[in-house]
């Protein structure tokens, strides 16, 4: 994975003296929080209901031990013990005190990490598929794009007040694992008929209160002008995308009004002219990059079996592993959502466990996944019943990846100053009233998210079950939608009907889930059912 | 009245009224011209040759579409002075900077000091702009 060189590590060493020097001076008081507020949020610093949030970047989602170990120590030294990892990859600090977060920024530096564009109207973290360079079914590892992304979009001294946030996603597979196209940019790498490598860009999609899937703009890239073509997407953006309305500033309302096809004329345009500037790192600079995501050693005599006979193990191995593109190596998932906890938290213990697990036996390389769980991407077949072992102890084993409470939830009113509602308890009672782990398996993938206000943070519009929570007359309510999905066939889920209470909603749930057996057919998922069926006998259960 | 423009240039400044963008097609002769948000730069890109100053407004440090107005025009070859005004905050100076501003006018005032340390706040920069600096790709590549 790629690595810091010394032109990198000068950059985050400069933003920390920098925001070292912003804290003084506010707790000097020669900032005002009003001066000082922007300031923060360039560096993920947000003030919440309770205290301050830290929100960390984690570039793509990739990782390795060590920087993963510090992820543990600063949620002992700074926080109480655990971290949150979120829906876009990075990790949230929810007890952060304000005099403590230059140091925390520069322990993060010392491992090469930061908290820069964590917030505010700028380029975000650029996410990606959390299997990339592992999964079987990978044209080319979406990661040195991803890095040549980040390192073009830091300290952008064009796009930092862009009329809104702005969120780009890349994958290197078929298959949609970062649901690319519901992000103002997504980019898949795509081989054409001779086969070459090329870069397809969907612009526009999002959720938020206007959820909309992206178009096409661009079929095929060549791959040395990404950073040409990003420019111009961004231009046009800047300047045209509406200020007037917060809720109608992002890229896709500006797709939406335009037109595609007047949207893609403009940034064409554009394309032609940065073209002409010479603002594309060089070929040296991509194969520089890439080399530093080149496999790992793998052994090519890495035993193909694995050792069924524990069912428990059987269990975990059937859920929660993956096919690798190595024979002999699997990728393993951890899930962060054991029965009744909170979607996406970990421990201290569990974050330094888990960063050893990813130092003996998967390279020294982890993954934050979107769906707010860690994956062990290159893992040898013949080590899973001991990584098993390992993680069960610390209660990291729960065989439930994709089943109904692998849930995403986001902080919801317990955290978040923007929320209507809470998500976090809805999330557990679900998870509880679906403990039985047999009963999940029996369900099949059923992904569930929350969202605690109509933002979207926990991708409500995206679940085969969606909840939304909202505020009715000062009492917390929760919408229920059907049939959003994030993959190769993104939709967006629609609601089914009024609202419920906290536990109304989970036993709507139930009702709906017990139609969905009752009615499926051969190899359905609940998603497939319902596509098939319609709203109309689950309404019935649920209201009838 | 406290001045409180700051010039990174060497030539004495402008001294012509500054026409609204608006009221350029009235202006035929005008050299100097300032450009509010919404307006579209590239209208101004005939015109380059006769230009000695744009102003460029910011009614709000927050709205960000001067950035790329004021980079659009260098990079279509513009020398003449290119100065921000308004809610322009120490901050953000050098960002301003590298998309080509090399005047300030604004509401509160800044010293000349801050603005060259300000300049000055990172020792490296990943992209290519219009201030002339080589960007770290190119660092790596010689």
């Amino acid at each position: 994975m790629y690595q810091y060189d010394t032109h990198d590590q000068t950059m985050v060493d400069a933003r920390v003296a920098e925001y070292s020097d912003q804290v003084a001076r506010r707790l000097a008081g020669t900032l005002s929080e009003e001066q000082f507020r922007p300031l923060r949020l360039k560096n993920g610093l947000y003030l919440q209901l309770h205290a301050y949030m830290l929100r960390v970047a984690i570039p793509y989602g990739t990782l390795d031990s060590r920087q993963m170990r510090m992820l543990g120590d600063i949620a002992d030294k700074y926080d109480r013990g655990y971290a949150h990892f979120t829906t876009r990859q990075n990790v949230q600090y929810n007890w952060i005190k304000l005099e403590d977060s230059p140091a925390i920024l520069a322990d993060l530096a010392s491992v090469g990490m930061h908290a820069i564009q964590t917030s505010g109207n700028c380029i975000r973290n650029t996410t990606a598929d959390h299997f990339a360079g592992a999964a079987a079914d990978e044209i080319e590892d979406p990661r040195p794009y991803a890095e040549l992304l980040r390192q073009w979009s830091t300290f952008h001294p064009e796009f930092d007040y862009l009329p809104r946030k702005f969120k780009v996603a890349i994958i290197g597979s078929e298959t949609d694992r970062a649901a690319m196209k519901l992000h103002d940019i997504g980019i898949q790498v795509v081989k054409n008929e001779a086969g070459e490598t090329g870069l397809r860009f969907y612009v526009g999609g999002g959720m938020g209160r206007t959820p909309m899937i992206a178009p096409v703009i661009r079929d095929f890239l060549p791959p040395l002008q990404m950073i040409s073509y990003l420019e111009a997407c961004l231009r046009v953006y800047n300047q045209h995308g509406r200020r007037d309305n917060k809720y109608k500033a992002r890229i896709k309302i500006l797709v939406h009004e335009l037109g595609a096809d007047e949207y893609r004329r403009q940034v064409e345009e554009e394309f032609a002219h940065v073209l002409t500037l010479g603002l594309e790192p060089p070929p040296a600079e991509l194969a520089r990059i890439k080399a530093q995501f080149a496999d790992p050693g793998f052994d090519p005599a890495a035993p193909d079996a694995i050792d069924l006979s524990d069912p428990d193990f059987k269990l975990w191995v059937d859920q929660n592993v993956h096919a690798h593109k190595v024979p002999g190596y699997a990728i393993v998932t951890v899930s962060l959502k054991p029965t009744g906890g909170i979607p996406g938290d970990a421990s201290a213990d569990q974050i330094r466990l888990i960063a050893d697990i990813g130092r003996d036996y998967s390279f020294d390389e982890l993954r934050v996944s979107h769906a707010q769980n860690i994956v062990l991407p290159h893992v040898k077949k013949a080590d899973l019943y001991a990584i098993w072992q390992r993680l069960d102890a610390a209660g990291l084993a729960t065989p439930n990846l994709d089943l109904i409470s692998d849930i995403i939830a986001c902080p919801g009113l317990d955290y978040c100053s923007l929320a209507n509602a809470r998500s976090i308890p809805v999330a557990q009672k679900i998870a509880t009233r679906f403990a039985d782990i047999g009963r999940q398996h029996e369900l099949g993938e059923l992904k569930l998210k929350i969202s605690g206000c109509i933002n979207a943070c926990g991708h409500h519009h995206a679940g085969h079950i969606g909840i939304l929570g909202v505020d009715r007359k000062g009492l917390e309510n929760y919408q229920l939608l059907f049939g959003g999905s994030e993959g190769a066939d993104t939709s967006l889920g629609t609601i089914v009907g009024p609202g419920f209470t906290e536990d109304g909603v989970v036993d709507a749930i139930e009702k709906a889930t017990d139609v969905y057996l009752a009615q499926r057919e051969e190899g359905e998922r609940f998603l497939d059912t319902y596509r098939r069926i319609g709203t109309a006998p689950f309404k019935e259960a649920i209201y009838g | 009245m406290v001045d409180t423009l700051i010039r990174l240039r060497d030539d004495a400044a402008s001294t012509a009224p500054v026409v609204p963008f608006a009221d350029l097609g009235e202006a035929s002769n005008a050299t100097a011209v300032r450009l509010s948000p919404g307006d579209d730069a590239r209208a101004l890109l005939p015109l380059l040759d006769r230009l000695e100053l744009v102003e460029v407004a910011f009614p709000a440090y927050t709205d960000g579409r001067g950035y790329s107005s004021a980079r659009a025009l260098r990079e279509h070859g513009y020398t003449g002075e290119l100065r921000a005004v308004g809610d322009v905050l120490i901050d953000q100076i050098s960002h301003y900077h590298r998309v080509g501003f090399d005047a300030f006018l604004p509401n509160q005032p800044i010293t000349r000091e801050a603005v060259d340390k300000a300049i000055h706040t990172w020792p490296e920069v990943y992209q290519r702009t219009v201030d002339g600096r080589q960007p770290i790709w190119a660092l790596r590549h010689g």
